[in-house]
Parts: C-alpha cells; structure tokens; sequence
C-alpha cells in the first residue's frame, strides 16, 4: 500500500531522512552521495513531497520541556457531537492551542470527545488558559479535564523500519 | 539558551531551503556564520532542546496510520510497561501523564490496518487494555513556538 505512493526512491529518502539531515554545509550532496542518484534529485523529490503534504515541513523540532515549556496541558472536552465541529473550530483559533483533535470517546470510562493541547510556562498558565476556553465554550462544554504530563517517556518522531 | 539560539529556533521551525548550501543561506538571514550555526544545531540536539531536525512527515499521506493511544497502568508495572511499549518502533512519543489513564502514545505505522494490529500487540504484551483514539477530525495545527 504504502509503495503505490512512495516509489522505491521516495522511500529511501524517508528512510535517510527521518532521524534528522545532516549537520553538514552541503547536506543533500551527503544524502545523494549515500543514495547513490544526484544532489538535484534528492532536492527535487523532496520538493515534490512538500507540495503533496507528504512532507509537512522541513525544520526543527524544539522540545518544549528543556525550553521552559513545562506546562503542556492536554485539555480534553464533553461536547455534544453535533456541536464538535463548532467547538473545536472556536479552539483552534487560540494562539495557545497547538492541536485541536474530534476522537471517539470511549463510554463509560472515557466520556471526552474533544482534544486540545494548551502551551504554557507553568501549570497556572495553562489552567489559566483552560478557562479561557471552557468561557469560550459555554454550554457546550458538559465536562473537561486537563492532563500534564509528568514525563516524556519517548520522543522520536516518524520512524519507519527499513525491511518490508 | 542565548538570542542566537533562540533566533535560530524561530527561524528554523518552517521553511529550511532545498538548495546546495542551505545551512549558509539561513545563517545569512540570521547574520551568523554557516559554521556557527551548524554548532549551535549539534549543541541544542546534544542538549535536547531540539528533539530533531530535517523533514516532518506525514504519516497519513503516505498511507500510514496514526493514533493517539492511552493504557491505565498500575505504578508498581509503570517501568517496565513503559520498557514494553517503547520497544515497539511503532511508538513515536509517549508521555506519562497525571490521570487514571496515566500513559499516553502516539502510534504512526506504515500501513493504516497496522494500527489495529499494533494496539492488539501491545495488549497481548503487556496485559493491560489500550484505548485507541485515532482523530476523526483535525482542527487547524498552528502554533509555531515563539520564544
């Protein structure tokens, strides 16, 4: 399935890629050189991948605990299904939510339809930004909870194995 | 972290050029030189204040799956579940939070129906029940880290 979207060479470039670019002046000459085509084609394929939203950007990942960020929140909501659509467009518009998801609940331990991460330096920051949006929800908002984290247990990202 | 860094990191969180040296044109932007910034990088990822550098990608478009998952795991087994759960390269972040439901993953397979399996999988290993929450709907992703 996956190889009837990413041909053969797509794929190796995800697979050289994943873990990070190389911390070198000429990076995509590095890749071409270990992928055995052209610094152009490296360039070009990754370009492409962009355009398609294959790729969602090329940057750095900070890592919002060692900066200071130890507030992340996941704030999670009990809308009314039929207002989900609403509620989550209101909470995507905060500069200081990150994700908004709609995920099923799972009656009757989970009852939480609606998921927003909420940023902040500290946990009153974020519990304060908490009722920014339960205001914000009003009515709609029948439950909420915000879960901290405690601790990052693993960060990779994206991996992909090599084999089949 | 000094404003160098913190420069670097809100410049760098979108939109680093594909071309021959793409190091020095953003040290350009930034009026430092290519080689201190390539040190700076190295030094924010030994350091941890970058999880990682390079291309984002995305799972779903490439006809993968992904899902948050979470488990209600007794803090006596907390370790070694957590050793059991990560030992899947399907496991991409995973967070301990403060909740009845206290581990929280994010699950990215090659295939959409690896999901299913991998949920299943990780059940059988480590005995306890996991709550697979695959989005339905995505609400606008923003925020860019501003430091």
């Amino acid at each position: 399935m996956v190889d009837k979207i990413l041909d053969d060479l797509n794929r190796r470039i995800v697979l050289a890629t994943q873990a990070g670019l190389p911390l070198v002046p000429e990076p995509y000459q590095q890749l071409a050189r270990e992928l055995d085509i052209t610094a152009d084609e490296v360039m070009q394929r990754m370009q492409r991948m962009l355009e398609s939203g294959i790729i969602r950007r090329i940057g750095a990942v900070p890592n919002h605990y060692t900066l200071g960020f130890r507030g992340n929140g996941m704030s999670v909501w009990d809308v009314p299904d039929e207002q989900v659509k609403r509620c989550g467009r209101l909470i995507g518009d905060l500069d200081f939510v990150s994700h908004a998801y709609h995920r099923p609940r799972h009656l009757p331990r989970w009852r939480y339809n609606l998921f927003a991460m909420v940023h902040g330096r500290d946990r009153a920051e974020v519990e304060q930004k908490v009722d920014t949006i339960a205001v914000l929800l009003g009515e709609h908002n029948r439950a909420h909870e915000t879960l901290f984290s405690k601790r990052i247990l693993k960060k990779t990202g994206l991996r992909f194995k090599g084999e089949r | 972290m000094d404003s160098i860094d913190r420069a670097i990191l809100n410049r760098l969180q979108d939109d680093f050029p594909l071309c021959d040296h793409p190091y020095a044109r953003v040290a350009v932007q930034l009026g430092i030189a290519e080689s201190e910034l390539l040190s700076r990088l190295q030094q924010m990822l030994e350091k941890k204040q970058l999880s990682r550098f390079g291309p984002m990608y995305n799972a779903v478009k490439m006809g993968g799956g992904l899902s948050l998952c979470a488990m209600s795991v007794p803090e006596e087994y907390f370790e070694k579940v957590t050793d059991q759960v990560n030992a899947f390269p399907e496991v991409a972040h995973n967070y301990a939070r403060d909740h009845l439901l206290n581990m929280w993953f994010v699950l990215a397979t090659e295939t959409a129906q690896r999901i299913d399996q991998t949920v299943t999988e990780i059940e059988q290993v480590t005995g306890y029940l996991v709550y697979n929450m695959p989005k339905k709907e995505e609400f606008f992703v923003g925020l860019k880290f501003e430091l």
